[in-house]
């Protein structure tokens, strides 16, 4: 006991090992406690350190840190989840006190029908797959307000890097449903040369850069891209969607750390939909959520309601604001549910219950939600309602048919754009193709122009 | 060191030996005193392109990188034209002249910013740009090369560095799924005309996973150009060449050439990315290398020489696509063909090399095509059995004679 007294003064405050603490009062520094019920045995005894001992700083590469005797780790997740940013409760009133950006009335409308919109394109071009007119689709079911209302607080300048479930990201830019339908059918009319898989939409014109099915590989595009804007010196930011499943990914992190470490202006938008394929969140990380992540890269995060279109519009108008004019990335990570399968090839049934994939359907339906607040301020009715989808529906069948009857794309569009132009060895190979054809047009499909 | 010597030899050597409808793009540049200023791309075929470049600072056209190094050279050797420099300098030169003629050229890597480079190739870039343009980035690779693919579709040129060759099979998700194929998938509507650079190659005990030839991994994606290369003087051409290119280009260097030394000319010049070198004509065999191995190629020459051979040495360059005209040519002169690479047997340059002149050249060939190649071995770190991994000279030789039994 007395020697480690006699320890506790020796090392404090006077030896070198020891800098001078901050504070002036010195006194005896450590003292030994002895645990209830403890003998005198040294082994016993704790070390109970006066606060003015913790009062020392030092310097290592990284900067300043404070110094405690203390052995305390953090702990893996916090006691309580971050919280999350909602604007309108579930029957689409404001919650009293919500702070939100304000949505002029042709804003709210168009928002709340481009939501529409995406709905029924889900529909119709679902039901195309089924139908065999289509060999693939993949629906945003529950994420419309994500989709419409996140593109609603952009500007066109802003750069969009998409995972495949922003669909209505295009459509709020003007993407016309001929256009997706184009795509989908992979007719001569898409802008893909019918050189993609349905739902790899892309448009330089709109600032939408072509869906890459590889997870999280837009991730550090996205990243680039900001890097380009930010030498450029332009008004603008970049925007990249993922899913949870994608910050898993190793491009993720690097990509969060890059855009930090280089303060660059690109929202990282997580749409937490609880599922990957068939893995839920609890299966993909440990974290609490996507949210967290940003804080131990040194980003701005926050969390919102997803099926909240005013608490999205909110968010992302802010996070522009931020990434604009500090320069700086944000993370948005917005919680919500695939109310949908993955895809066409998937069917969730098998690895959820049906209820719970109702209850989101109806009770949690973003676009009911957000046509309350908008019929609320009188600027929608039902039949605005019944005229918008009726007729959006016929456009969409209408536009399905001409893409369905267009022509493919020519033979010589699977030789183009491999490179800036058609090199030898692709002449030679497209020349041999021609040949074959010509000997065996029995066995070449019809309806493909050679 | 000898190989410089080697090399300069070799250049003033082919200059004399020079095909009248193939122009060397030095002669044409000293030949014509008017045209300073202007840059001719030299094509197989004699064509020239010119590009009277009206973004660059006309006249002020920076040829050296390090001014003090070209007055020591000049005022030793003020009778030669052009400068010497090693190939490091070389690209660096290369590099900072693109960077001066076009704002948008960009380079990103690890320590390429206030480090210069692990092999200095990027040394005095970023105190003369900036750190923006010239950008250090954090260790993850897939991502870096992914940031230079994004930021290429964005309207930048940036030239990614992999610290060693091997580091970028980390990127290849990026390189494969993403660099070579969205101008593609897009419909045309992205381009991407991103350069990939970095030292690769079997180095001095640098352990396998230091060792990686990356080529033979990467020639089947689609949308890439891959080039070698060999010499300063290619050197700075094919970077000039790969940055205005609209393509996706990976640039092969080889860790043990950046000390190679030649005198480049002054005036500034872009190769051919496409087009394969003529070393040495010749008329008894037609050998085709690329890289380090054209070192030890021109060195088993010299025995064959003596010998009584009289070997045809073709530095390929191009790795993607192959440049069939000047092989071909080659082929249909020699009749046999001998390819020496530093690749693994299976699956390396040499086995499409083979291929393709089988497909296009069978009928002009007396002789089956033999391939050096090196073993389908991790490259040990014991020098001597490092040593035997790569093609030597030796076995060069034998295979010429027997190639011309």
């Amino acid at each position: 006991m007395a020697s480690l007294a006699a320890f506790g003064r020796s090392i404090c405050p006077t030896s070198p090992l020891f800098p001078a603490p901050a504070c002036g009062n010195l006194g005896s520094l450590l003292r030994p406690v002895r645990h209830h019920g403890s003998g005198e045995a040294a082994g016993e005894a704790v070390l109970q350190v006066d606060n003015r001992c913790s009062d020392q700083v030092l310097d290592f590469p990284g900067g300043k840190v404070m110094f405690v005797p203390e052995m305390r780790f953090l702990p893996g997740s916090p006691n309580e989840r971050i919280n999350c940013y909602r604007v309108l409760d579930e029957n689409g009133q404001t919650i009293s006190g919500s702070r939100f950006q304000e949505v002029s009335k042709e804003v709210a409308i168009k928002m709340y029908s481009d939501m529409v919109t995406l709905q029924i394109m889900d529909t119709v071009f679902y039901e195309a797959q089924r139908q065999g007119r289509i060999s693939f689709y993949l629906t945003s079911n529950g994420e419309e307000a994500i989709n419409v209302a996140s593109a609603a607080a952009l500007t066109m300048d802003d750069i969009v890097f998409p995972q495949y479930r922003e669909p209505g990201v295009l459509l709020w830019r003007g993407f016309t449903l001929q256009e997706f339908a184009n795509q989908c059918f992979g007719n001569k009319l898409d802008y893909g040369k019918g050189r993609q898989m349905p739902i790899h939409y892309g448009s330089s014109r709109l600032n939408y850069f072509t869906v890459s099915s590889p997870i999280a590989t837009q991730i550090p595009h996205a990243v680039g891209a900001a890097y380009s804007l930010k030498m450029d010196g332009k008004n603008a930011c970049t925007i990249t969607y993922f899913g949870d499943g994608g910050t898993s990914e190793g491009d993720f992190h690097a990509a969060l750390n890059f855009a930090a470490v280089m303060e660059s202006p690109v929202i990282f938008f997580c749409r937490n939909n609880g599922w990957a394929i068939s893995t839920p969140t609890a299966e993909q990380f440990r974290s609490d959520g996507a949210v967290v992540r940003g804080q131990a890269y040194g980003i701005h995060s926050i969390r919102i309601d997803g099926n909240d279109a005013l608490a999205v519009y909110s968010a992302v108008h802010a996070a522009r604001e931020m990434a604009v004019h500090d320069c700086r990335p944000v993370l948005v990570e917005a919680l919500t549910y695939r109310a949908g399968h993955h895809s066409t090839s998937d069917d969730s049934t098998k690895y959820r219950s049906t209820d719970e994939i109702q209850h989101w359907k109806t009770a949690r339906d973003p676009v009911s939600r957000f046509r309350n607040w908008v019929e609320g301020n009188g600027w929608w009715s039902e039949a605005a309602e019944v005229e918008h989808r009726s007729s959006t529906r016929k456009e969409l069948l209408q536009a399905i048919q001409v893409a369905e009857r267009a022509e493919k794309p020519p033979l010589s569009e699977l030789f183009t754009d491999v490179y800036d132009r058609v090199p030898s060895n692709l002449w030679e190979q497209e020349k041999s193709l021609r040949e074959t054809i010509k000997k065996h047009p029995k066995d070449y499909p019809s309806d493909v122009p050679v | 060191m000898a190989a410089a010597l080697q090399t300069a030899a070799l250049l003033s050597a082919s200059h004399n030996l020079i095909d009248p409808q193939r122009f060397r793009v030095g002669l044409l540049a000293r030949s014509l005193p008017g045209r300073r200023g202007s840059i001719f791309v030299v094509r197989a075929d004699g064509r020239t392109s010119g590009f009277f470049n009206a973004k660059s600072r006309s006249g002020n056209l920076i040829t050296n990188a390090v001014a003090t190094k070209a007055d020591a050279s000049t005022s030793s050797t003020a009778s030669k034209p052009g400068h010497e420099l090693l190939l490091f300098e070389a690209l660096r030169e290369g590099l900072e002249e693109e960077m001066d003629r076009d704002p948008h050229v960009c380079v990103m890597g690890e320590d390429v910013g206030h480090y210069g480079g692990s092999y200095k190739v990027t040394k005095g870039l970023a105190p003369k740009y900036g750190d923006l343009r010239v950008l250090d980035t954090p260790i993850a690779e897939n991502s870096f090369t992914g940031m230079g693919i994004g930021a290429a579709m964005t309207g930048l040129r940036p030239v990614v560095e992999g610290m060693n060759m091997g580091f970028l099979l980390l990127a290849f998700n990026q390189i494969s799924n993403n660099c070579g194929m969205l101008h593609y998938t897009s419909g045309g509507q992205f381009k991407i005309p991103i350069v990939i650079r970095g030292p690769g190659g079997v180095g001095r005990q640098l352990g396998a996973e230091h060792s990686q030839r990356l080529e033979s991994y990467f020639q089947s994606i689609p949308g890439l150009q891959l080039v070698a290369c060999s010499t300063p003087y290619n050197a700075k051409g094919l970077m000039k060449a790969a940055i205005r290119s609209e393509n996706p280009v990976v640039l092969f260097e080889h860790v043990l050439l950046y000390n190679l030394k030649e005198r480049i000319p002054d005036e500034e010049y872009v190769l051919c990315l496409e087009e394969a070198e003529m070393v040495r004509p010749g008329g008894h065999v037609t050998i085709l290398t690329y890289s380090r191995m054209r070192y030890h190629v021109m060195q088993a020459v010299k025995t064959l020489v003596n010998k009584g051979y009289d070997p045809e040495v073709i530095d390929i360059r191009s790795l993607k696509p192959f440049d069939l005209y000047t092989i071909g040519n080659s082929v249909k002169k020699t009749h046999r063909v001998l390819i020496v690479e530093e690749c693994m047997r299976t699956g390396g340059i040499g086995s499409s090399l083979r291929a393709a002149i089988i497909d296009n050249f069978w009928d002009y060939l007396d002789a089956p095509i033999l391939c050096l190649s090196s073993q389908d071995v991790p490259t040990p770190y014991a020098g001597t059995l490092e040593e035997w991994t790569v093609v030597q000279p030796a076995q060069i030789v034998a295979a010429v004679e027997q190639l011309c039994e």
